[in-house]
């Protein structure tokens, strides 16, 4: 723990943050219509007008960059999200009420788990035909067994504890326990997991869509501009190496979040 | 250790039938008739009731279900949709170029991981634990594919010493093939194999036996290598055949960078032209991978810690 936790926290929100800005305002940020197309402009490398270059129709790539920060962090961010929404209510019933709903939820999330996610991604993602709606189910399915996995230890944790017994014999419903104090008390790993797997996500996103299996072109995503840039990578290098480094900038600052969060709760892992 | 293995031999049955259950069901919720999707949207009617057909789409659902899983379970998946070729003969020919690459790339892997995350344990803290980190954090954020663009466009485009596009005649023109999408993954693996390898040497170093061994003056490196390296070691060998999987689906992105043929090129090319039974076999065939792999690394755990088994 060279660096101050507190630091890295500031630093990786503040530019997840930014990052989320720049996508969300991208209409009014970008200085050009990211699909219009000029063959006189075509391929150039940064000038003064096109900060990031131009790409193979002449398309302006900072505004690519930047709205093509839309979809990839908007199904970078959503498919962790719906995949938490469920995967955590399964958790937490898994491990609350045991018995064959934990049987069957625990063994099937253990059987895609086997499944690294990017496999799991493409594999969905091949089946259902690449487009925007296949990415976000695609990853929100291969992200979903850890969400269970992980919400349900949690859960199995502070359900030992005596207020859930207290709480049991107050009269208070399931569904009422869980809510008001299972999910509080495993909120903590599960928020870390959250910023961490948003990370995996956008990774994740860019390979879905660097494959041709995520949003579908002429619509810019930072996977997609890099397939598209790969048919010309002597020429104009430029919108692949700027998408790139978007991918990669996300990325790290979503894993900074994670990690320095994890490290401030739980200090023991971050060894 | 023979009941071990037995079980969990016995648990693969389900789980290949339950995976195979899934690809089957996730091709035919796909939106579309793959008959249309394959011929276009302006086909003749009676050639699209005849392709059908011919791939027993016409037939009832649980036909084409046994039908599938006596295909998988056989390996004879029929003819590409689209050239009419066998796909066994497909997957022959893919399978070599795949299992390299993922081979190279855990050697590469290994071979920088595992004495860089030892290097980073022993000296915790200082410049070379400071460079392991810097190291781990870019391994974890550049997407490999995206490495792989950087490397091609460096080695390949621009300093020529590589060749690109294609797998390469011969077995060193074939190496030569290989070098920079094995590097490209190898490097990514290498920052896992280096955290998992620290963390783990740091636990170990903790232990009563390594200060047993310090106090009795055995010298440092001996302590390091015979006593705290070894069983520092198991759970490394457990983290690594899972992430042989991880490695497995990078090599579907990075053959695309190198335009090199494999089995990622086979599925991604199939998805692209629809060709909806060459999808079907490439889905299998991870899948496949997957449960072995799974399987292997299982039993290594259990023969290298005869604890597992008995649990």
């Amino acid at each position: 723990m060279n660096v101050p936790i507190g630091k890295l926290t500031a630093i990786g929100g503040g530019l997840s943050l930014l990052l989320i800005l720049l996508a969300a305002f991208s209409p009014w940020i970008a200085p050009l219509d990211p699909l219009d197309q000029s063959f006189l402009t075509a391929n150039q490398g940064p000038t003064a007008e096109h900060w990031f270059g131009t790409d193979a129709f002449g398309r302006d790539v900072l505004s690519r960059v930047l709205f093509g920060g839309r979809v990839s962090l908007a199904i970078g961010i959503l498919a962790p999200l719906l995949s938490a929404l469920a995967g955590i209510w399964a958790g937490m019933l898994a491990g609350y009420l045991g018995g064959w709903t934990d049987r069957l939820l625990s063994r099937s999330s253990d059987l895609l788990m086997s499944f690294p996610t990017l496999l799991l991604g493409v594999m969905i993602a091949a089946a259902l035909g690449p487009s925007f709606q296949s990415a976000v189910i695609a990853i929100a399915v291969a992200l979903f067994p850890r969400f269970v996995r992980l919400s349900r230890s949690a859960t199995q944790v502070v359900r030992r504890e005596p207020f859930i017994d207290a709480s049991i014999a107050a009269g208070r419903g399931t569904a009422s326990i869980v809510l008001r104090h299972v999910l509080p008390n495993i909120a903590g790993p599960l928020v870390v997991a959250l910023s961490l797997w948003i990370a995996t996500a956008i990774r994740l996103e860019a390979a879905l869509s660097f494959l041709g299996l995520g949003a579908q072109p002429p619509a810019p995503s930072w996977g997609n501009m890099i397939r598209d840039g790969m048919s010309d990578l002597v020429g104009d290098p430029w919108p692949a190496a700027f998408a790139g480094a978007a991918i990669t900038i996300s990325v790290l600052a979503f894993n900074m979040v994670g990690d320095a969060l994890r490290d401030l709760l739980d200090p023991e892992t971050g060894l | 250790m023979t009941g071990y293995i037995l079980r969990r031999l016995l648990e693969v049955v389900p789980t290949i039938l339950l995976v195979l259950t899934l690809v089957f069901f996730a091709l035919r919720i796909m939106p579309g008739d793959p008959a249309v999707a394959a011929l276009g949207e302006f086909a003749a009617p009676d050639a699209i009731d005849r392709f059908r057909e011919k791939l027993g789409l016409n037939q009832p659902l649980y036909a084409q279900y046994f039908a599938f899983l006596a295909q998988a379970l056989t390996g004879n998946f029929g003819n590409s949709m689209n050239n009419g070729a066998p796909i066994g003969d497909l997957l022959a020919q893919a399978l070599p170029y795949t299992i390299a690459l993922a081979l190279a790339a855990t050697a590469i892997g290994i071979a920088i991981g595992l004495p860089l995350g030892a290097m980073t344990a022993v000296h915790r803290g200082g410049k070379i634990d400071a460079f392991g980190r810097f190291f781990a954090l870019i391994g974890f954020s550049l997407p490999d594919f995206y490495f792989g663009v950087l490397l091609l466009l460096a080695f390949s485009l621009h300093l020529d010493w590589f060749p690109m596009l294609g797998g390469g005649k011969g077995f060193l023109d074939q190496l030569h093939h290989l070098v920079l999408p094995a590097i490209t993954l190898g490097l990514v693996m290498a920052a896992f194999v280096m955290r998992l390898t620290r963390s783990s040497l740091l636990e170990v170093l903790k232990r009563d036996y390594v200060r047993t061994a310090r106090g009795k003056g055995v010298a440092e490196h001996l302590v390091i290598f015979k006593h705290a390296l070894r069983n520092a070691l198991i759970p490394v060998t457990t983290g690594m055949g899972i992430y042989l999987l991880t490695t497995l689906s990078g090599t579907i992105t990075v053959e695309l960078v190198f335009s090199r043929p494999g089995l990622g090129t086979l599925l991604i090319g199939g998805v692209s032209a629809r060709d909806y039974t060459l999808v079907q076999a490439g889905l299998v065939v991870f899948a496949f991978f997957v449960v072995v792999v799974n399987l292997a690394t299982d039993l290594l755990c259990a023969a290298i810690d005869p604890r597992i088994a008995l649990r």
